[in-house]
């Protein structure tokens, strides 16, 4: 009976960390309802709003994320493929909600045009990394 | 050095500093007694002074003051230490005693209305002036006692908060429950409050005295009496504007003029705040 218990409890474990561990790599985005998934970025493209969601970018985001998104001590990477792939309904819905467990907080106290001109510049990484791949290609 | 530039030293130094420090401040707070849902970042610690000045009819005008210290444990777990003093014309400066607070946000995602549970722990003394909040029947007789007459206080303090995001205002409402631990019976207060930024899109060239660094506001709060006598009769209330800059290289400023709306409030009381954060202030160590 105790080595049954030792047992479960050892099964627990591994699960937690397993599920732990997803939680980390992402599983907030099979969270995001179909409906925020689907939205669009209202300034998708705008240069004006990229400028600006840079400036809210380091403002907000870079003492965690690092100034170039790169990453920093423990915070992940903003050019990782998981988050180049998200849609921009999937960021929003990251930016509002956070995923706190994860110790990513929410940022539903700034306006939601403003986290819309974070995601444009987001976006905006990967372009220029895209353009800058085929210019040396 | 004269008495009056060592008062303007102490006030300059700590502001000089803050300034000289290179760091990404985005202090979040609006209000002076109303609390959102806003917590504070993992790993950052919001350092703040909020100032309160008070003119009573039959008594000495005064400042009472409170520095803050705020740091983010986890993103649902905001933890606070407060030191108050206050000075009053023609009597003393004191120091009145200190706050340990702690907020936790039980649901872990954005909704419609979302609540934060808060316990604080006070040992101050009656004298103090800093006005974090108004409960039972706090009124403007408790601020006539004098400096060298005061009690010793130990509280225990409830908050509910309830704070919602929406369309770029925040809308926060908070009911506050205080208990003195010496024997007295639960007294009550209330706290709501609205803001917005003055425009809603950042520009895209860097700007100091952009609209979207101003904050203007309202906030409202009072007691409901006590356990015994629940209500209105013999509580003070006030109406207050808010007008928060956020310089976005430098700390955070808030003004808030509030009038008393009964003859047992102040007629007039004048609020100010400075805050500043030290962004992944934790790992500052670690290096």
């Amino acid at each position: 009976m105790k080595r049954a218990h030792i047992l479960i409890a050892i099964i627990f474990l591994l699960l937690s960390t397993l599920l732990l561990a997803a939680a980390g790599d992402g599983l907030w985005r099979t969270k995001v309802p179909d409906k925020d998934r689907a939205r669009q970025n209202p300034f998708a493209g705008n240069a004006s709003a990229q400028a600006a969601g840079a400036r809210l970018f380091k403002q907000n985001c870079a003492s965690c994320h690092g100034d170039d998104a790169n990453g920093k001590d423990r915070h992940p990477s903003l050019l990782s493929d998981r988050v180049r792939s998200s849609t921009p309904g999937e960021l929003q819905w990251l930016l509002t909600n956070g995923s706190m467990r994860n110790g990513m907080p929410s940022w539903s106290r700034l306006p939601e045009q403003q986290r819309w001109q974070i995601i444009s510049y987001l976006k905006s990484l990967k372009e220029n990394e895209n353009a800058a791949a085929s210019a040396s290609k | 050095m004269s008495r009056l530039q060592a008062k303007f030293a102490v006030v300059l130094l700590p502001l000089a500093l803050l300034l000289a420090f290179p760091s990404r401040p985005q202090a979040q707070e609006n209000y002076f007694v109303t609390y959102t849902h806003n917590m504070e970042e993992p790993g950052t610690l919001e350092v703040s002074n909020k100032s309160v000045s008070g003119f009573p009819r039959d008594g000495n005008s005064f400042l009472g003051s409170a520095v803050e210290f705020e740091y983010g444990v986890k993103t649902w777990w905001t933890s606070e230490v407060y030191l108050d003093g206050q000075t009053t014309a023609n009597e003393s400066t004191v120091f009145t005693g200190w706050r340990f607070e702690n907020r936790f946000r039980p649901l872990m995602r954005e909704h419609w209305i979302n609540p934060v549970l808060y316990f604080e722990f006070e040992d101050i003394n009656s004298a103090d002036k800093a006005l974090l909040e108004v409960v039972g029947h706090d009124g403007v007789g408790d601020f006539l006692e004098r400096n060298d007459r005061s009690e010793r206080e130990r509280e225990a303090e409830l908050k509910l908060i309830l704070s919602s995001n929406v369309k770029g205002w925040n809308i926060a409402e908070n009911i506050i429950a205080e208990k003195n631990l010496a024997a007295e019976p639960w007294e009550f207060g209330y706290a709501i409050a609205a803001s917005r930024p003055l425009a809603l899109l950042a520009g895209p060239n860097p700007c100091t005295f952009c609209r979207e660094n101003f904050s203007l506001g309202a906030e409202m709060y009072g007691g409901l009496g006590d356990r015994y006598s629940f209500g209105l009769k013999d509580t003070s209330h006030y109406l207050a504007q808010i007008i928060a800059f956020r310089m976005p290289q430098g700390p955070s400023f808030q003004i808030s003029p509030a009038m008393g709306l009964n003859n047992n409030s102040h007629g007039f009381l004048l609020r100010f705040g400075v805050s500043y954060e030290f962004n992944q202030f934790a790992s500052l160590w670690r290096k």
